[in-house]
């Protein structure tokens, strides 16, 4: 089996509301520095030999991604 | 006379097919539903894709409901020239789909947004918006999560030269401005269609703005305008 890892982040072009609110509720704990935060998705799909890393983002460009608003990255670890 | 056949989509998870439905039968259309799974849209001369949760809005709004086979046989339906209405829901599959161009963000306040808003009708040369006059301030509920229209700065400058800008969000005195916009949409943009202008997607649900009773009627005449349209392409 081998696992794959897919991240989706919002392009930098993109407003994250959902960062500024973290980002705000970071300083209100007392911490200091943040400069920005940005939140994305995290996806594990474990396969067998018939995927690669080729088709995994094939697939992420065409689903778990949106090109528009999002860039993503493809990592392979072996199980 | 031969009368236009509509259809309202029905995915898991739509819940404004009832309203699309009702909005026509006012008008005494030839309307009826169009389950997901069916890929022969021949018999149909408008299909509507209501507003919903479809899929649960997993992944993305609309992500999943793109793939249907009523989706992929829509792009022919298009291809023909027929019309196609996305409201709410319905429109963020359009853009999933990249039948129109963009995508949706989170509203800026990150708060699911239920309430009358009003909107300006930016072009009347289309088929669903011809009963209108141009800049004619409607009354209309929106209610969505994810409703804030992002472009990239190619996208928007195309549309907003070609005059696909349908619709914007506006005060009562049809003044666009940032404090009207409800949801961060850039431009104020609540509406938009296609280039070869045949299929228009928009957050506002006109349906639930076509009886007085319930709150307004500024919405039915997009579906007389559509009524007209498809009356208008079936004359030989």
């Amino acid at each position: 089996m081998k696992k794959y890892i897919v991240t989706v982040k919002l392009k930098p072009s993109v407003l994250d509301p959902q960062g500024e609110t973290v980002k705000r509720a970071i300083e209100h704990l007392g911490y200091k520095g943040v400069e920005s935060v940005r939140i994305g998705k995290y996806i594990e799909i474990l396969a067998d030999e018939d995927l690669s890393t080729e088709k995994v983002t094939e697939i992420a460009d065409k689903l778990l991604a949106n090109p528009v608003i999002e860039t993503f990255e493809v990592k392979m670890e072996d199980e | 006379m031969k009368k236009p056949k509509f259809g309202v989509a029905v995915f898991p998870g739509s819940n404004c097919d009832f309203d699309a439905y009702e909005a026509l039968k006012i008008l005494d259309a030839d309307v009826s539903y169009v389950w997901h799974e069916e890929s022969n849209l021949d018999k149909f001369d408008v299909i509507v894709l209501p507003g919903g949760f479809s899929y649960g809005d997993y992944l993305r709004t609309g992500a999943i409901a793109q793939f249907s086979p009523l989706m992929k046989s829509l792009r022919d339906f298009i291809d023909k020239g027929k019309f196609v209405l996305g409201i709410c829901n319905g429109f963020q599959i359009l853009l999933e789909a990249k039948i129109l161009p963009g995508a949706m963000l989170t509203n800026k306040d990150l708060k699911f947004i239920c309430r009358y808003v009003y909107i300006r009708v930016e072009n009347v040369n289309t088929p669903f918006t011809s009963a209108y006059k141009k800049s004619e301030v409607l009354r209309i509920p929106i209610a969505h999560h994810s409703g804030n229209y992002y472009a990239t700065e190619e996208m928007l400058r195309k549309i907003e030269n070609n005059g696909q800008v349908v619709f914007r969000y506006c005060n009562e005195n049809g003044e666009v401005d940032e404090k009207s916009n409800p949801n961060g949409s850039l431009n104020n943009i609540a509406g938009i269609i296609n280039e070869k202008g045949n299929v228009l997607g928009m957050m506002p649900h006109p349906e639930r703005a076509c009886e007085n009773i319930l709150g307004s009627e500024d919405g039915k005449k997009i579906f007389v305008s559509l009524l007209n349209s498809a009356v208008g392409q079936l004359l030989p």
